[in-house]
């Protein structure tokens, strides 16, 4: 339940790209969020409506693109899909895994109205 | 009117992080080893500082910062009262300490006297993890009436330790507590931890800790 310090983050990350960029408006936002990062879409998006009002933001589309875990093992050097958040390897059944995606939390870009 | 589209690729929580880098910096300035101690509410972790407070006093300057989400000092006052330095950060109800509350809890201590801080983190096993602080390492206490599930349930905390402490071995005989289950949970998260079973209670298994502590703290010296 820390969507509301991200949801901070991610106003005023977008407010000072679309300064920079001397736009008049955001119209929407991308955000990449990994399968393992533990945030709520729908929280984000309840704290962003609130507080994106009378911003450069407001009005401001959310959209979340969810990458999808993807674990490399140490032993075999295969690399798998994660189910759940806890299975071995289904090539040769080690645990020593580590994430070879699925951490991602970054704001890719972002649509702004220029006039 | 034309619609524009504006390259960012940053990481969400890079403000955070920032700050953190500064305050591993100051932390290395000053010569000070720090610690993030994260855990349950409940689990021990006040306990556990005032136990390695115990351990280390005579040869380590300790400091400690304690987060908590609501304005009470019962826990800086537990520190202070065995003769440390001690700072109380209240979070104004958020969940976990930021990089810059941490900041704001360094600028009251007086780091260069300081050998080891202890950063005592809001009892929760979600948000601190997803938060640098800009301390060495990470660690957590585990205790055992917590139940031996959950590394399966909370992943993501045990994924990014350093240490783990299993705390309340005392009560191993009246909970039950799978510590094979356990274990192997941890393991399939964070391959070969660092773990020490103690009991604050009967001081059990806190020199095996005190004593790995002591060598990370002399490593960190000659870095």
């Amino acid at each position: 339940m820390h969507e509301l310090a991200v949801t901070e983050s991610i106003l005023e990350i977008a407010t000072r790209h679309a300064q920079q960029a001397e736009a008049a408006r955001v119209t929407d936002i991308y955000l990449v969020i990994g399968q393992l990062s533990s945030i709520v879409d729908d929280s984000v998006q309840f704290y962003w409506d609130a507080m994106a009002e009378n911003t450069i933001c407001h009005g401001a589309q959310l959209h979340f693109k969810r990458i999808q875990a993807r674990m490399l093992c140490q032993d075999c050097q295969g690399e798998f899909e994660l189910a759940s958040q806890l299975e071995p390897c289904p090539a040769c059944g080690s645990y020593r895994l580590t994430v070879a995606a699925g951490d991602e939390f970054y704001m890719e870009s972002i649509e702004v109205e220029k006039i | 009117m034309t619609v524009n589209r504006v390259q960012v690729v940053e990481n969400i929580l890079n403000a955070n992080d920032q700050v953190a880098q500064l305050n591993r910096q100051a932390l290395d300035n000053a010569g000070a080893f720090s610690i993030n101690l994260m855990a349950s509410p409940g689990a021990g972790k006040t306990s556990f500082i005032l136990k390695t407070i115990q351990a280390l006093r005579t040869d380590v300057k300790i400091g400690v910062v304690e987060g908590d989400t609501a304005p009470v000092t019962i826990d800086a006052d537990k520190i202070n009262a065995v003769g440390m330095p001690a700072v109380q950060i209240n979070t104004g109800g958020e969940c976990h300490l930021d990089a810059v509350m941490l900041k704001a809890g360094l600028q009251q201590l007086p780091l260069p006297e300081i050998d080891l801080l202890i950063v005592e983190n809001v009892g929760n096993l979600i948000c601190p993890a997803a938060f640098d602080l800009g301390t060495h390492i990470n660690l957590l206490i585990a205790s055992i009436p917590e139940g031996d599930d959950k590394p399966y349930k909370y992943p993501n905390i045990y994924r990014g330790l350093d240490v783990l402490v299993i705390n309340k071995t005392d009560l191993l005989p009246y909970i039950d507590f799978r510590m094979d289950y356990f274990r192997q949970g941890v393991e399939m998260l964070n391959p070969g931890l660092t773990t020490f079973a103690v009991s604050c209670k009967t001081g059990e298994g806190i020199d095996a800790w005190a004593d790995w502590l002591r060598g990370r703290l002399a490593a960190s010296r000659q870095v």
